[in-house]
């Protein structure tokens, strides 16, 4: 299974998406950032973090669940039914500038599904997509402002993105099949 | 008829009557028993049938408990298709409730009965009539109209006689007529709206309840009534084992009752309404399991004098409703036999010659007539098992017009292989093998054919009536 | 995408195992008997993330979009049909109201003819009140379409116990434990029925409370606690569950009056005070005041009536969305995806 970025690289990349942010938004007050759960959620959380060092803002962070923007509920005929998680964003959206935070970027049906979603929590003045890994193959016309790493894939192959939070390490691997 | 000799050749025969269980020949002429024994001297002339290997030779099965539908409902169930049924289930006889429309409560429903019957010549069919005019409970029916015109026995079928004062006056003058009144055991006032045994399954399923109690209490009035008028009484398909408690003590102090129970109350319980089948919606319901078990301790001890099945065809429309507004009743004269065989024989409960006994001489004799033993000179009615066949019930091959079996799939070991009305083949059972020999006696056997097989030939000579 | 890869998904508070299911295996929802521990500990998971959908200002999201429900409805109710109906609309499901006054039932059509009908016109989803026992049965044996039981008869209401369950949880953490006594016309509740089995399943004691000649038989072998004085059953109680007394379905007397019923059975300010301190009192609607509960209890600071119907959206809308899931056929944990559609990795 071969690795992509190891520990200390996520964490290098977490803090240069951090000041990219810096550099291209003069004030970070109308900032706000929301992550796509599973994975998005605690890399927003570490951006904000991070901003908090860099600038000494503290930028509101969300969580969205897009289980019920997907366009698959009835489309697969095998496979589990995704798991339905709460979305987490205790902060109006209207008139932020919205920093999309997500793991992975493949097809882009997470974020058409994702803007999707956003919408109906009020009118944010704009979003800008932050993505840690960017393998191509895209089916919709959607492209990241922020990438930690462009990484070459094939269709076969699956992109894992594995955070502390969650699994105990930071690392990104690279597996040969369909995702499992 | 042309005077015939047939011989039924080396099968173990069971005649409880007699006493007789053992290889033995059966000489039939002119449609009578002549003689039964070892190694029966042939006559020349003798069409000779070699029971089948394995195959047992009884007394005539006769079913005191089933609903035919004609006049009234033929679109359920016709006296053909039920003579049909009867001998294909190994039934040479049935008797036939009442519960008709109109009903049975005067000699033109029972003449049009006979007349259908003798058509079919099939099962010889016994009417019985109504105890009250119409059913309906209030004033006698012309009792002694319907004994003449050929009635076996009256009841108000799927109703209680549920006045007292009715029911002693019914008692009486039936038995001055020589018949038994037959009765649906149930206290109303306590089954109102029910649909289900009243115990653990019901109460989960929130269906409302009929108590086992509703049964004893009637029983136990028809008990008394019974001993203090002398005239004998039947009690119809009893589930409860405080009825069988109620018939236990009557017995044993001298009162003429006598009861039957069907293979459906010996064999299933209330747990089966689980996914709300309406056909196990049959009244009375099945009951718990303690039920069971004591009604199959009551066919050993003799507290129960026979098995009927109350067959009760139903429109596949009558079922396929909400349970609740389902019609009761189950079919039964095509799965009795192999349920019987299976569950009480196979599984130890009862021996085959009582097995026997409860489906030919009690009810015969219960009903007062001709049949039920293989003795010199009783009508040469005779029901072949193949005790050890392998039957699925199949709903749909039945003779009968109705499907709504709870059986519906079993694989029970045991079955019928011919049938035989009066020295006459009315059934064989293509797949039983060697069940051939008694089609080419008869010369006009019933269409064979895997169980699913059509009807027998209804071209075949009229059974006499006894 | 298969719940092997990603432990994570699991919220953090979830009592699900690793293992547990991520589907329904049922097409139809007619019984809590249909349900698992596991897809029962699913469906008020699931409410819980439908219940923020309820606060937002727009109170609507796509997941159901092209699937027609239609809510088939042979009782009179308000309370369940406008909470189908709202989960359904949140879910942005097209829904049809059918109700038994203005169909051709009351031509005389059958019931099977009547959903047969219905399965004609191709619905993905019915919600079927009826007064029969076992109607959802029927109509699951005659539609492909899923069925969800809105009550039918004496039988079960499991949707209402899946509320009930879903604000214990929110209450008091869990239900493993908890003394939950049930009061009331017990003989004719299909709550009761459906809390009976959901609350054993959960872990939770149950004392089920009444007049004698509303009592299910056997009780004690459903693993009951059962008994007739009320005092008895509110003592040191957890919850309380207040079921309405159902003078309709009762034919002939079970107790003598309303009066004398609210005397020995009705939840008073001073029984209540027999229970544990922070015990709450529930009653599933619609409330006889003064019969089964005093107006002071109903609306007294124990009661929690209205977040019970407030709950009622949220924890339909996870039904329906789940049941829809459910149909599209395999069994959990079958073989992955297929890569055609290929979503994003974001841990879906």
């Amino acid at each position: 299974m071969p690795l992509v970025m190891a520990a200390e690289q996520v964490a290098r990349t977490i803090t240069r998406i951090a000041h990219e942010v810096v550099e291209r938004h003069r004030t970070l007050g109308d900032l706000a950032l929301v992550g796509i759960r599973t994975t998005g959620a605690p890399i927003a959380r570490r951006l904000s973090t991070e901003l908090h060092g860099i600038g000494g803002v503290r930028v509101p962070t969300g969580a969205l669940d897009i289980t019920l923007y997907r366009d698959d509920l009835m489309r697969h005929q095998v496979g589990p039914q995704p798991i339905l998680r709460r979305t987490d964003i205790d902060f109006s959206i209207d008139d932020r500038r919205i920093l999309l935070v997500d793991d992975v970027l493949y097809t882009g049906r997470t974020i058409r599904a994702a803007l999707d979603a956003l919408i109906d929590f009020g009118r944010p003045r704009t979003i800008e997509l932050i993505v840690l890994v960017d393998r191509g193959h895209r089916e919709l016309p959607i492209k990241p402002d922020y990438v930690g790493r462009t990484v070459p894939t094939a269709v076969g192959e699956s992109v894992q993105v594995r955070l502390r939070e969650v699994d105990g390490r930071d690392e990104v691997v690279i597996h040969d099949g369909p995702d499992r | 008829m042309s005077e015939r000799t047939t011989i039924l050749r080396g099968g173990r025969v069971v005649d409880p009557a007699s006493g007789r269980d053992g290889v033995a020949d059966v000489l039939i002429r002119d449609g009578r028993v002549v003689r039964v024994g070892p190694g029966l001297e042939v006559e020349s002339e003798a069409a000779v049938i070699d029971v089948p290997g394995g195959c047992v030779v009884c007394p005539g099965f006769v079913d005191m408990h089933a609903h035919l539908r004609e006049p009234g409902a033929e679109h359920k169930e016709t006296v053909a298709t039920g003579a049909a049924a009867a001998v294909a289930g190994g039934f040479t006889a049935v008797a036939c409730m009442p519960d008709t429309e109109p009903a049975n409560d005067e000699a033109g429903v029972t003449g049009l009965i006979l007349a259908r019957a003798a058509e079919a010549g099939l099962a010889r069919v016994y009417p019985i009539g109504a105890v009250t005019r119409g059913r309906a409970g209030r004033q006698l029916a012309a009792i002694g109209e319907l004994r003449d015109a050929g009635c076996v026995a009256v009841s108000d079928a799927g109703r209680p006689v549920a006045d007292a004062i009715l029911m002693r006056r019914a008692l009486e003058y039936a038995a001055m007529c020589g018949m038994p009144v037959i009765d649906h055991c149930e206290e109303t006032a306590l089954t109102v709206d029910g649909v289900a045994h009243e115990g653990g399954a019901a109460a989960l399923l929130g269906l409302r309840g009929m108590p086992a109690a509703a049964e004893e209490i009637h029983a136990g009035r028809d008990v008394a009534l019974s001993g203090l008028t002398g005239a004998p009484v039947h009690l119809a398909h009893v589930s409860a084992r405080g009825t069988l408690r109620v018939v236990r003590s009557g017995k044993a102090r001298g009162v003429p009752v006598t009861c039957e129970v069907t293979p459906h109350h010996l064999t299933l319980t209330d747990e089966r309404l689980a996914e709300y089948d309406t056909n196990c919606k049959m009244n009375p319901p099945l009951r718990g399991a303690a039920d069971v078990e004591a009604l199959v301790d009551g066919l050993a001890d003799g507290t129960i004098d026979c098995v009927a099945t109350d067959h009760a065809p139903r429109h596949v429309d009558e079922k396929l409703a909400e349970f609740d507004r389902a019609a009761f009743g189950v079919v039964g004269l095509e799965t009795a036999v192999s349920v019987c065989l299976d569950r009480l024989v196979h599984a130890g409960h009862v021996s085959l010659s009582r097995l026997v006994g409860l489906l030919s001489a009690n009810p015969a004799r219960i009903l007062g007539v001709e049949g039920g033993a293989l003795t010199e000179g009783a009508p040469a009615d005779i029901t072949v098992l193949a005790p050890d066949l392998p039957v699925t019930v199949d709903a749909r091959g039945f003779r009968s017009l109705a499907r709504n079996t709870p059986f519906d799939g079993w694989s029970l070991r045991g079955g019928v292989a011919a049938t035989m009305v009066g020295g006459r083949t009315v059934y064989v059972n293509a797949s039983v093998r060697g069940a051939d020999a008694f089609g080419l006696a008869s010369g006009r056997a019933a269409a064979g054919g895997a169980d699913a097989a059509a009807g027998g030939d209804p071209r075949a000579g009229a059974p006499t009536r006894v | 995408m298969a719940p092997t890869a990603e432990p994570s998904r699991r919220a953090p508070d979830s009592p699900l195992g690793l293992d547990a299911p991520v589907r329904l295996r049922t097409k139809d929802l007619l019984s809590i008997g249909d349900l698992s521990p596991d897809e029962i500990l699913l469906i008020l998971d699931t409410a819980e993330a439908m219940k923020e959908v309820g606060t937002r200002s727009i109170k609507k999201v796509p997941a159901l979009r092209g699937h027609t429900v239609v809510n088939l409805f042979f009782e009179p109710s308000t309370r369940t049909r406008t909470s189908f109906e709202i989960a359904e609309k949140r879910l942005s499901a097209d829904t049809v109201n059918v109700a038994a006054s203005g169909s051709s039932v009351s031509k005389g059509e059958t019931l099977a003819d009547t959903l047969r009908n219905l399965e004609a016109m191709s619905p993905d989803m019915i919600v079927l009140r009826h007064a029969s026992a076992g109607a959802g049965h029927l109509a699951a044996r005659l539609c492909g379409a899923c069925i969800i039981n809105a009550g039918d008869g004496m039988h079960e209401h499991p949707t209402q116990a899946l509320v009930d369950a879903f604000t214990i949880r929110e209450r008091k953490g869990g239900l493993a434990g908890l003394r939950v006594s049930i009061i009331g016309d017990l003989l004719h509740s299909r709550v009761f029925r459906s809390n009976l089995r959901l609350l054993r399943v959960l872990g939770a004691q149950v004392c089920a409370c009444g007049p004698a000649t509303l009592m299910l038989p056997d009780m004690e072998r459903l693993g009951v606690r059962a008994t007739t004085s009320v005092d008895d059953a509110v003592a040191g109680a957890d919850v309380i569950m207040l079921l309405r007394v159902q003078l309709e379905r009762m034919r002939g007397h079970f107790f003598p009056s309303r009066r004398e019923y609210f005397q020995r059975f009705g939840m008073t300010m001073a029984r209540l005070r027999r229970a544990a301190p922070d015990a709450v009192v529930m009653h599933p609607g619609p409330m006889n005041r003064g019969v089964e509960i005093a107006s002071e209890v109903a609306d007294g600071s124990r009661s929690v009536i209205l977040e019970q119907v407030a709950n009622g959206v949220a924890v339909r809308m996870a039904v329906l969305y789940l049941l829809a899931g459910s149909r599209r056929g395999a069994a959990p944990g079958g073989p992955a995806l297929d890569g055609g559609s290929g979503w994003d990795r974001a841990g879906e």
